[in-house]
């Protein structure tokens, strides 16, 4: 289970550059849904991803995974509970080093390292198997440098490296946004394929209403640094694509008047 | 020949320099110029402990452990304090200036009339050719140089295996992955900080056990021997690559040691051309000048010859 209570985050605070990009922001993620994040550019659902995550501490608030209070948790010692794809499908992997090594780099994900050796023999049996598994055609050239792979194959395989050890928690940070169509639909079946296996629990950022619409069982729409709408359940079964870009319109419009009627509108459709 | 055998062999002790920089610049990318005085600290400490009458197999242990020191200071200032990367090497390299002088005492130690483990070698080397000098392929060569630069051989050998090995493990593979990636590693549940200041660390070890071999080679330790010696290392590494062209790990490891041989032959020989020494340092810094810069115009060129060939 996630916690975020009450989390707030501003970035540059009293400079010209001051964004409020977290405005008290409470969410808890049952173990076993799939909740989506949607919202415009700048709305605060990659920050809100980022806290998760640990890339920066909220200036309050608190977040718990599994029980533990890890808000002053750095990065790297939360990857214990969370597997993550980013949305450049180059961050995810190391581009000089061989598919097999960055496989094995992820299969001790949380874990020391010490000196063993990193790729025993029966340990490449393994990494065939579960590549195998992704039809990529990938499990014979495990030997070459993952740099020579497309971003549709590396992200696929960063999905594969996240989940390699079952995560408390999936972070998909518009993981398809910057794939070929082709790709990005061969990316989101094996996203849906892998949670519905593991019964991952899992949270996903997208701009793509098509996502939003089709993917998970839960739907969070962000604002400005807020959770403007929640929707669960059959709630969310019902969602469209179009009611969604509804939605949108009508918060941009809400914009342009004045403050009393922007909360007229938001009580409205919200 | 003798002067080809010196080359050969400092070529061969520099080369664990080159892997120094090698593990620093191009496993970390951290241009890292604490190498100028971690190779005299190896240099000060293993001369210091010599003439103190310390083994000099001991010494030279010792030695490399000083710059595993010194470079996980400069890691520390970069990961815990936040100081740039090159900034915190000239802090360290420049500290170590006057903390070489005072493991010292003075600006030299001679070392002529000791021990080393250069005159270990020459012993066995004499006493297993039984004679002063013998015959290869028609050149004299004096048993003991011969001995020395074996002995420089096996070393090297043995370090280049050690950190092959060492890069494929699980620790290895995360240091290789900071320096690639840090983003990924990061998600990954390691502290790249830690593995910075271990990379480091290791990388000045190799460079100061360098600095201790050559000590012992040439028979002194000086204060300012290590001055220019990243650019040299640098210069090496560059060189290996062009050597091996390409990016498997063990390749490039014998790459680098490869680069520094070249190159300490290159030098030589153009010393006995006649370049002057005093332009030595110049003339490597404008080699890895060239060697960094080439690559990118000689592509700026092949895109505009595409480019017109295109149109």
């Amino acid at each position: 289970m996630l916690e975020i209570q009450s989390v707030s985050k501003t970035f540059h605070p009293g400079t010209a550059q001051e964004v409020k990009a977290l405005r008290d922001v409470t969410l808890t993620i049952d173990d076993g849904s799939f909740v989506v994040v949607i919202g415009t550019n700048g709305s605060g659902k990659s920050t809100l991803l980022n806290a998760v995550s640990g890339t920066f501490s909220p200036d309050v608030g608190r977040i718990a995974l599994a029980g533990e209070d890890v808000t002053r948790w750095p990065e790297h010692r939360r990857a214990r509970f969370i597997g993550r794809v980013f949305q450049n499908p180059f961050s995810g992997t190391s581009p000089r080093m061989s598919i097999a090594e960055n496989l094995v780099l992820a299969a001790r994900r949380g874990q020391p390292r010490r000196l063993g050796w990193a790729l025993k023999r029966n340990v490449i049996d393994r990494l065939k198997e579960r590549v195998r598994g992704l039809n990529m055609d990938l499990e014979t050239r495990l030997g070459n440098a993952m740099g020579s792979l497309s971003g549709g194959q590396r992200q696929a395989l960063t999905l594969l490296m996240a989940t390699w050890l079952r995560p408390h928690l999936l972070l998909l940070d518009e993981h398809t946004a910057a794939l070929d169509p082709k790709s990005a639909e061969q990316v989101i079946r094996l996203t849906r394929e892998i949670v519905e296996r593991e019964k991952l629990t899992t949270m996903m950022v997208t701009h793509s209403m098509q996502q939003a619409a089709s993917l998970g069982n839960r739907l969070v729409m962000m604002h400005k640094g807020e959770i403007i709408h929640d929707a669960r359940g059959a709630d969310k079964q019902r969602m469209r694509p179009e009611d969604l870009l509804a939605r949108f319109e009508d918060v941009r419009r809400s914009e342009q008047l004045d403050p009393t009627a922007a909360e007229m509108l938001r009580r409205l459709y919200v | 020949m003798n002067l080809l055998l010196g080359s050969l062999t400092i070529g061969f002790i520099l080369s664990l320099l080159a892997l120094g920089v090698y593990v620093s610049f191009r496993i970390f990318n951290f241009a890292d110029i604490t190498t100028d005085g971690s190779i005299t600290l190896g240099a000060a400490t293993a001369a210091i402990l010599i003439v103190k009458g310390v083994h000099p197999l001991w010494a030279t242990l010792i030695a490399a452990g000083a710059g595993y020191m010194a470079g996980t200071l400069t890691g520390i200032l970069h990961t815990r304090f936040n100081i740039h990367a090159l900034l915190s090497g000239i802090l360290v390299m420049t500290a170590l200036y006057s903390v070489n002088l005072h493991v010292m005492g003075r600006s030299n130690v001679p070392l002529l009339s000791e021990k080393t483990l250069a005159t270990y070698a020459e012993q066995v080397g004499t006493r297993w050719a039984n004679g002063e000098v013998f015959n290869v392929l028609g050149w004299e060569v004096a048993a003991r140089d011969a001995a020395v630069l074996i002995f420089s051989i096996i070393i090297i050998l043995l370090v280049s295996i050690g950190l092959l090995i060492f890069f494929r493990t699980n620790l290895g593979t995360a240091m290789r992955a900071t320096g690639d990636n840090p983003q990924m590693i990061r998600a990954l549940g390691v502290n790249t900080g830690n593995m910075i200041v271990v990379g480091l660390g290791l990388a000045n070890g190799l460079v100061a056990l360098s600095g201790a071999l050559l000590a012992q080679y040439q028979g002194f330790a000086d204060v300012q021997m290590g001055i220019g010696m990243v650019v040299w290392g640098l210069a090496s590494v560059i060189i290996g690559e062009a050597l091996v062209h390409a990016s498997q790990l063990g390749l490039t490891i014998i790459g680098a040691v490869m680069g520094s041989i070249l190159f300490r032959l290159l030098v030589a020989i153009a010393l006995r051309w006649g370049l002057n020494p005093n332009d030595l340092k110049l003339v490597t810094a404008a080699f890895v000048f060239a060697a960094l810069v080439l690559p990118r115009i000689l592509n700026v060129f092949r895109k505009q010859k595409a480019e017109t060939s295109d149109a």
